[in-house]
């Protein structure tokens, strides 16, 4: 996060969420920068970049959360946070980490990572085992996000989930928003670096 | 629809439709096209929930006929495109020009020329905004840079395509119309909505295409009991064809003076930081966003920078630009494009001085940093 | 026909007489045609709008004392089409060529009849590009010659009557200009029908193609009409080799019954409002 020198409250952290495309990473992000607004106090853009297909391409996106009044650059620089779903994002984007950065993979698809203090945590398969698809896995790491930053409440979460689905979608979504935020809670000791 | 009690995280694609419903529109005829297609969608959704009408058109020159038609029946109308389709269109939106037809037209731009870039961001169609069509004409386009922006710029556009019968193009980008952000929706009674200038002289007396001290005409729709002609074609005051050279002049002339007579009312701009500026980046749109970035990080290292950030693209604002160079030692115009605006600043300016671009043209958004380097590039030029 | 003719109160005779067209044109014979059925059904004038696109039929809605607009080459009846839907209780006439109305507006054409929009669409068929001095149409017969076709038409032409049904039109019907009585009866059934309406009228163009195909006055031309059409009632009797080269005449497609489009989407409009 950054300090801004005019005012020491201010605060800007800037994430990236990347892997392919269809692994909902861009539905993540947006629920992200929406439980963010809903706080009303905090500012959030979320942008993306994407091929011309919708599945198997590359897919990102990015999310500044800041108070803010305004940001200005709506693209992730430099990374408070980088969450990669594949190899190919991790390999592209860990040299946009701050120093005190934090990298998050998906510890089966990112099986080989050099830097020791990466949190690595099975999305993909935890979604599957615990709530029976791999698509809940964005939502796992939202959660995880949620808890690991306590910048976003879990109720302004649990309303930007909630409003992001159609009924049919929204418990397991909601189960999966509850898992991560528990296992993200047990990482808060890493902001300390921020 | 957003919550209007609480800021909510909105689409800059959906932001344009709220817009546009907040300023009356009540038709929309479109052709699916990336990175605009959002905005057809959820005015599929919303428009006949009011009563209004949606259309998705066989393509793109079909839907800005049923545009303009819908206009000409009383309604305020608009499309939404891209390249492509911003290209197939220019043939009615010459035909909105002549016949003074107020519509909108949301031009999301994506890399080109032809299919180009479907999915990335690109300004390469500012020059085309304003002279797209054949013939002469002045064109009116405006270019918000955030969510917010783009529902008011979207107000703006209706307002301006009303009172001054004409097309606006809404010029977004690929960045902003798929950018979701904090959006407060505004006070309904503080959106000013313009409506079109009716008759108030009985039919026998009425001339569609009347020579007024404004260059401003009556527009009765059709059905309203005024029975007119409306023709492609050069016409006089009444409508109908002519060859005279006068009233060929004259009928050209109204077209641009009605844009100059009110180009004050309608020049939209921001000065950010300019006070004390000795260098001034000059930008729009999304590359406005990084330019203002720029300017707080080049104030970190003591820069004297400013940005003016256009809202009005067309009319270009000549004489905002010659006035604000005056006290200026340089100028970097960044776009996304390789060099489209800037032609028209060195245009404006009226004394020689060093004038740079910041240009990216690979569909990513401009960063900061390579502004900063074009300021020390036209810094450096003035060293010498 | 003097000047006290009640088809006056409908032309714009004062300010745009005399028209554009050649002397034998078959236009003019049209226009009072499509007059006379919206006399005969005493329409408002103020509730009619006649939509055009470019060509020699293209002039047509500046001589007529209604809602008028002279569009641009091809794209008639999608202008009509949001015409129509911002304002349904408009009468839509739309006065098509063929070159207009099927090369560069074919598109719009066969869309329009799909959705089966309540839009009039007469198509003055003379199979040529008169405006622009006789170049070949889609529907200039095979072997027929045209300044872009020195050496005879070698592309075969569109029957626009079974384009119109194939593309799901509720009415079409199919006249010429010689059968001017037949041409009123079939203009005020069309006009009166709700959804897509064609009315394919074989005109003629004796400047252009009948001199370049050896029809120079505008008689001939006429009696080719009489000579080269059947009513579809006499048709149906008759063996196709003694129908080949004829021009079937009348009524082919009259279906009350098919949703139209406007109105289809006023039942959209109703069923959210519930």
């Amino acid at each position: 996060m950054n300090k801004n020198k005019q005012n020491k409250e201010s605060f800007k952290m800037e994430v990236r969420l990347a892997g392919s495309g269809g692994q909902g990473l861009i539905t993540a992000g947006m629920i992200l920068a929406k439980a963010a607004v809903l706080t009303g106090k905090l500012n959030a853009v979320q942008t993306q970049s994407y091929g011309p297909e919708a599945r198997g391409g590359a897919s990102r996106s990015d999310v500044i959360i800041s108070d803010y009044e305004q940001i200005y650059y709506p693209k992730a620089r430099k990374l408070d946070i980088l969450l990669a779903f594949n190899e190919e994002s991790y390999y592209k984007y860990t040299p946009l980490l701050k120093g005190a950065g934090i990298l998050i993979v998906d510890e089966k698809y990112v099986p080989e990572v050099k830097e020791k203090n990466a949190i690595r945590f099975p999305f993909i398969t935890t979604a599957k085992t615990e709530i029976g698809t791999p698509i809940v896995a964005n939502i796992i790491a939202v959660g995880f996000i949620g808890g690991l930053t306590g910048i976003l409440g879990k109720k302004v979460l649990r309303e930007a989930v909630t409003t992001s689905f159609k009924e049919a979608f929204r418990k397991k979504n909601l189960k999966a928003l509850e898992i991560g935020y528990r296992v993200g809670g047990k990482h808060t000791e890493r902001m300390k670096f921020l | 629809m957003p919550n209007k009690e609480r800021p909510a995280l909105v689409q800059g694609n959906i932001a344009c439709g709220y817009g546009a419903l907040a300023a009356g529109c009540s038709f929309f005829g479109g052709y699916p096209i990336t990175p605009s297609t959002e905005i057809a969608e959820f005015m599929a959704r919303e428009l006949p929930k009011r009563g209004g009408k949606f259309i998705q058109m066989e393509d793109e020159m079909g839907s800005l006929a049923a545009v303009i038609g819908a206009s000409i029946a009383g309604a305020k109308a608009m499309t939404a495109t891209s390249g492509p389709g911003f290209s197939l269109m220019q043939e009615h939106i010459g035909f909105a020009y002549i016949t003074e037809t107020p519509i909108v037209v949301v031009n999301v731009m994506r890399g080109g020329p032809s299919t180009g870039l479907p999915t990335m961001t690109s300004q390469s169609d500012t020059l085309q905004a304003g002279f797209g069509t054949h013939g002469d004409y002045y064109a009116v386009a405006f270019a918000p840079s955030s969510v917010q922006e783009v529902f008011e710029y979207t107000v703006k556009a209706f307002n301006a395509a009303e009172f001054l019968q004409t097309p606006v193009v809404l010029l977004m980008d690929e960045t902003l119309a798929h950018m979701r952000e904090k959006f407060i929706y505004p006070p309904t009674d503080s959106i000013e909505v313009i409506n079109r200038k009716k008759p108030e002289t009985p039919f026998a007396w009425f001339k569609r295409f009347e020579m007024t001290p404004d260059c401003i005409s009556d527009f009765p729709a059709f059905g309203d009991g005024y029975r007119y002609h409306i023709t492609g074609l050069v016409h006089d005051p009444m409508g109908f064809p002519t060859a005279v050279s006068s009233e060929i002049v004259k009928s050209a002339e109204k077209l641009r003076d009605k844009i100059l007579i009110h180009k004050d009312r309608f020049t939209y701009y921001e000065k950010f930081m300019t006070d004390d500026a000795i260098w001034l980046i000059i930008a729009f749109g999304t590359a406005a966003r990084s330019a203002k970035q720029a300017v707080i990080e080049a104030r970190h290292h003591r820069m004297k920078v400013g940005l003016l950030q256009l809202y009005t693209i067309w009319p270009f604002p000549d004489e905002l630009i010659a006035e604000l160079s005056r006290n200026v030692e340089g100028i970097v115009v960044a776009e996304m494009n390789m060099g489209q605006l800037i032609r028209e600043v060195k245009k404006a300016c009226p004394r020689k001085l060093p004038i740079l671009g910041a240009n990216r043209y690979d569909g990513v958004l401009i960063t900061p940093d390579e502004i900063i380097h074009s300021l020390k590039a036209v810094h450096g030029s003035k060293e010498k | 026909m003097g000047p006290k003719s009640p088809i006056y109160d409908y032309l714009r005779y004062k300010k745009k007489f005399p028209t554009v067209w050649c002397p034998g044109c078959g236009i003019g014979t049209i226009m009072g045609a499509i007059i006379r059925a919206v006399m005969s059904l005493g329409y408002d004038k103020n509730d009619v709008v006649m939509v055009s696109g470019i060509g020699c039929s293209s002039r047509m809605p500046a001589y007529v004392d209604f809602n008028t607009l002279h569009t641009t080459h091809g794209r008639a009846i999608a202008f009509a089409t949001g015409i129509k839907l911002a304002k349904p209780h408009l009468k839509l006439i739309v006065v098509t060529g063929d070159g207009d109305g099927l090369a560069i507006g074919g598109n719009h054409f066969i869309h329009a009849a799909r959705r089966n929009i309540d839009i009039t669409h007469i198509l003055i068929n003379n199979s040529i590009y008169g405006m622009t001095g006789g170049q070949y149409s889609p529907t200039t017969p095979r072997r027929a010659f045209a300044y872009t076709a020195p050496y005879g038409n070698i592309e075969p032409d569109f029957d626009v009557v079974e384009l119109g049904i194939a593309a799901g039109a509720s009415f079409v019907a199919r006249t010429a200009v010689y059968h001017i009585i037949q041409m009123g009866k079939i203009i005020e059934k069309a006009l009166k029908h709700k959804g897509y309406s064609l009315v394919d009228v074989i005109s003629q163009c004796p400047v252009l193609y009948g001199r370049l195909n050896k029809m120079r006055s505008p008689v001939e031309m006429l009696l080719w009409q009489k000579e080269h059409t059947v009513d579809i009632k006499v048709a149906a009797k008759k063996s196709p080799e003694e129908l080949e080269g004829k021009y079937i005449v009348g009524i082919f497609k009259d279906d009350p019954d098919m949703p139209e489009y406007v109105s289809e989407y006023q039942k959209l409009i109703d069923s959210l409002k519930e």
